[in-house]
């Protein structure tokens, strides 16, 4: 059902995000500081093929366009890169770092790329989301800003389907939808079912969570861009529905907030953060709960018993009680999940996709094998 | 806090409302994320003490069993501050309180989650940040707050009984000479 792997150990490190290429044979992580790793992937074994580092401060955001292959990262230190895999001038194959000027003055905290993968946003604790774009006559990537009325540090960005619109959660416990459309590089924006036509920069709508308010940790679109779902940290699920007058949906959950969301079907999203477990959710008119994706089995143990490892306990913490010395927790990952990506299948039809976490690992979920083994007593 | 199972229930009973809630908590505040600050460029400080940006800030939390003895947590978005009165209901419980937590906080770093200085009107306070929720289990910090708590009132009632003993003592041996 899931499939871990501890890509980072000795020392444990966590992992903030992480990116897929276009036929998932590579993947790209950053162990919380200025560096990013590239793996490859061949379904049992992880292998480390280049590593990035031209960052300076821990990066916090990577994307890796499925239509062009170029990488983008960004970081702490306020920059962008964007990585291109050409030859260099001896002739061997590398990734080609781009720095891209973002033009903020605060630290980037999320990067996405269009679906068409002509342009990226950046999102900052600058107050500001950059949109940049790729300018052939100066060989460069340019950004432009959007700015109001955003309040606090972007925390989630996701662009819809038709590359025009840009979904955006903040720290001010808001979500905005933004008009994202850039002259010479997108078609002429049409009315969508957001609303009405705007200039770019401009907010199409906006979302607020609870009166307690909650930060928009997570945000994304459905394949079909008629549904936003976003997740805050009031522990609650929001779904707005584009076809449905615009209606705002909003269902408390029991477990702890959502830090990442991803719609796998047309019907069904999965949200996973700081309760070390994805669950599933269902918009059908309605908000529903689902369900865990992760049965929580205990794990086995070797349960020998030797006097060694007693007096090595009482050593070393103290004590010879078993629940004192159990640290693992019943859960695949074993701290919060930081990030979810598709793995197989594409949004809106997903059949399997992978978390990242503070624990290092990288877990494949196959979800049709998880929705058979939830219990049923959740639904 | 689902994963936060509550422990067994103890021969204290009667006591264990009070970890238990600062248990839940502690799990739902400790919730913390990577976050660079947005007034002062290229720095990552705890927001629970730069106090720059109120939306980051949680409302803070006070968990009492009496009037004599609480637990403040003060949540915000990358850092949590746990602070702690321990009961003192006589002169000699509160020196040696205050002399056992001055130990405590000279040595703070050997700690790592201690603070240096207590919050004002508490005895002891923690600081634990993302870094240290990304290096260590949550629920064993979570264990570590509850088990210091509990600690030290054995600790300090345990040394109250041994200064009177040895006071008594010596009073005895003082008075034997008239």
């Amino acid at each position: 059902m899931a499939t871990e792997f501890q890509l980072m150990k000795n020392p444990v490190l966590p992992l903030f995000t992480h990116a897929w290429n276009k036929d998932k044979t590579q993947v790209c992580v950053s162990p919380g500081d200025n560096k990013a790793h590239i793996y490859s992937f061949d379904g049992k074994n992880y292998k480390l093929e280049h590593t990035l580092e031209d960052h300076t401060a821990t990066i916090t955001g990577i994307d890796w366009s499925a239509e062009s292959n170029d990488i983008v990262t960004c970081g702490h230190d306020r920059n962008a890169y964007v990585y291109c895999w050409k030859k260099n001038d001896a002739g061997v194959e590398v990734w080609d770092p781009k720095l891209v000027i973002l033009r903020i003055n605060r630290a980037a905290t999320c990067v996405k790329w269009s679906p068409n993968g002509k342009k990226f946003a950046v999102g900052s604790g600058a107050r500001v989301i950059s949109v940049c774009y790729f300018e052939e006559d100066n060989d460069w990537w340019v950004s432009k800003h959007i700015k109001r009325p955003i309040r606090s540090t972007i925390l989630s960005i996701d662009w819809h389907p038709n590359n025009y619109l840009l979904a955006a959660g903040s720290a001010d416990f808001k979500c905005r939808i933004f008009s994202a459309a850039v002259k010479g590089v997108d078609e002429k924006n049409k009315e969508t079912e957001w609303g009405a036509r705007k200039k770019f920069g401009e907010v199409v709508q906006e979302f607020s969570t609870s009166t307690a308010g909650g930060w928009v940790h997570a945000v994304s679109f459905s394949q079909d861009g008629t549904k936003v779902a976003f997740a805050a940290h009031d522990s609650c699920v929001y779904v707005v529905d584009a076809t449905d007058n615009l209606k705002m949906h909003r269902l408390p959950c029991k477990a702890l907030p959502y830090r990442t969301i991803e719609w796998v079907s047309a019907t069904e999203f999965v949200a996973a953060g700081f309760d070390y477990v994805p669950a599933l959710f269902s918009f059908t008119g309605a908000l529903q709960y689902i369900g865990e994706l992760d049965t929580r089995q205990e794990k086995e143990t070797k349960s020998t018993f030797r006097a060694l490892d007693k007096f090595r306990n009482l050593d070393s913490k103290g004590t010879t009680e078993g629940s004192a010395l159990k640290t693992k927790v019943n859960t695949t990952h074993q701290n919060c999940i930081a990030d979810l990506q598709i793995f197989a299948g594409e949004k809106g039809n997903v059949a399997k996709f992978t978390t990242v976490g503070s624990d290092g690992k990288i877990v494949v979920w196959d979800l049709a094998a998880a929705k058979r083994s939830m219990p049923s007593s959740a639904a | 806090m689902s994963f936060a199972p509550a422990p067994k229930p103890k021969p204290t009973s009667t006591l264990q409302p009070y970890p238990d809630a600062v248990r839940s908590s502690l799990s739902a505040a400790m919730c913390l994320q990577n976050f660079a600050s947005q007034v002062v460029e290229r720095h990552n400080k705890p927001e629970v003490e730069v106090r720059g940006d109120e939306e980051l800030l949680m409302n803070p939390v006070v968990v009492s069993r009496s009037d004599k003895e609480s637990v403040l947590i003060e949540g915000s978005v990358n850092a949590l501050r746990v602070s702690i009165q321990i009961k003192q209901a006589d002169m000699i419980e509160e020196i040696l309180c205050k002399k056992f937590m001055g130990f405590m906080m000279m040595r703070a770093e050997n700690f790592v989650v201690l603070r240096r200085k207590p919050v004002p009107g508490y005895d002891v306070s923690f600081l634990i940040t993302n870094f240290h929720t990304e290096q260590m289990y949550k629920h064993k910090l979570v264990d570590f707050v509850i088990q210091f708590m509990t600690d030290i009132d054995k600790e300090i009632s345990d040394m109250k009984l041994t200064v009177n003993a040895r006071a008594r003592i010596c009073a005895e041996s003082f008075l034997s000479q008239f």
